[in-house]
């Protein structure tokens, strides 16, 4: 039990996560008001690429901006770019899903003129 | 490390106002506060290009297009009292969290430079990007030369999702 709650004390960026992600799932599953169950999803999207881009931190490392000697190049020197590669492309596809869940929403109040989810699902009946 | 805690406490501080806010104005700009403070937690990390993203994209962008949203829409959350957290939710996140954290330990140590996200492939491309590609920014080198294709297919994503956006916003015929 130490051990693990010292595991989790080097981890912050973990335990961040962890309560930003079920917190966001909470939030799209129950919320009634369907702008907030979009800000739930966003708050999820973010937390996993929080968790990917924590990976990539090295102690004592730089921004992967190489300069200098390439012959002599120490590579625990720089961050990791791969997963800020994977981060940047996932960043730009979750905005622009939230985009289109956005315009649903836009719709579904023209339709029926409601945000709330219970009220939605009465004047569909 | 030292300005790292006290961003991480004000990123879930900002979470929490944005889900807590009863009126969505409020609570989206909260959203944005939210996204460019994960914007300075990625630019301590070392990840600037994705920090600028974040910060253009996710506190911009995003912002932009939930008051969009809600201009067109309504302005507030209508339910004047919040339904208490039913059992279940409670039980089943409660179980998801404890086996989360509790694997906790068996991840590599933060800001190991010997993990295995580290160790096999990144240290080719940190070596030989300049060499090969005439670009020191060795993420910009990988997004456009060598997973270019990948990068090809995003934009088409992108472009689907804008068709799909002007297809549902259409006014008139239904």
């Amino acid at each position: 039990m130490a051990e693990l709650l010292s595991a989790l004390f080097q981890r912050p960026n973990f335990v961040v996560f962890v309560i930003l992600f079920l917190w966001g799932i909470y939030i799209m599953a129950a919320h009634p008001n369907y702008v907030k169950k979009l800000i739930g999803l966003y708050i999820v999207q973010t937390s996993v690429i929080f968790f990917l881009v924590a990976f990539s931190a090295k102690n004592g490392a730089t921004v992967p901006i190489v300069s200098g000697d390439m012959a002599m190049l120490d590579a625990s020197a720089f961050a990791n770019p791969l997963p800020h590669v994977l981060t940047v492309t996932a960043i730009v596809v979750q905005v622009a899903t939230l985009g289109v869940s956005l315009a649903l929403v836009a719709a579904l109040y023209r339709q029926y003129g409601s945000l709330d989810e219970d009220e939605v699902v009465q004047r569909v009946e | 490390m030292t300005f790292e805690l006290p961003l991480l406490i004000f990123l879930v501080m900002t979470a929490a106002g944005a889900i807590l806010v009863k009126d969505l104005i409020s609570s989206v700009f909260i959203l944005g506060t939210y996204s460019f403070t994960l914007a300075l937690v990625w630019a301590l990390l070392g990840a600037v290009d994705v920090a600028f993203v974040e910060a253009v994209v996710g506190a911009g962008l995003a912002t932009v297009f939930f008051l969009l949203t809600l201009f067109s829409t309504l302005e507030k959350d209508t339910r004047l009292r919040r339904s208490p957290m039913p059992w279940t939710a409670m039980v089943g996140l409660s179980i998801v969290a404890i086996l989360l954290l509790y694997g906790a330990a068996d991840l590599p140590a933060f800001g190991d430079p010997g993990s295995p996200a580290s160790t096999h492939i990144s240290p080719f491309y940190l070596e030989n990007s300049v060499g090969q590609t005439r670009t020191p920014n060795v993420v910009t080198a990988i997004l456009m030369d060598y997973r270019s294709l990948d990068t090809l297919v995003e934009t088409i994503v992108i472009f689907t999702a804008g068709i799909a956006c002007a297809l549902i916003l259409r006014k008139g015929d239904s």
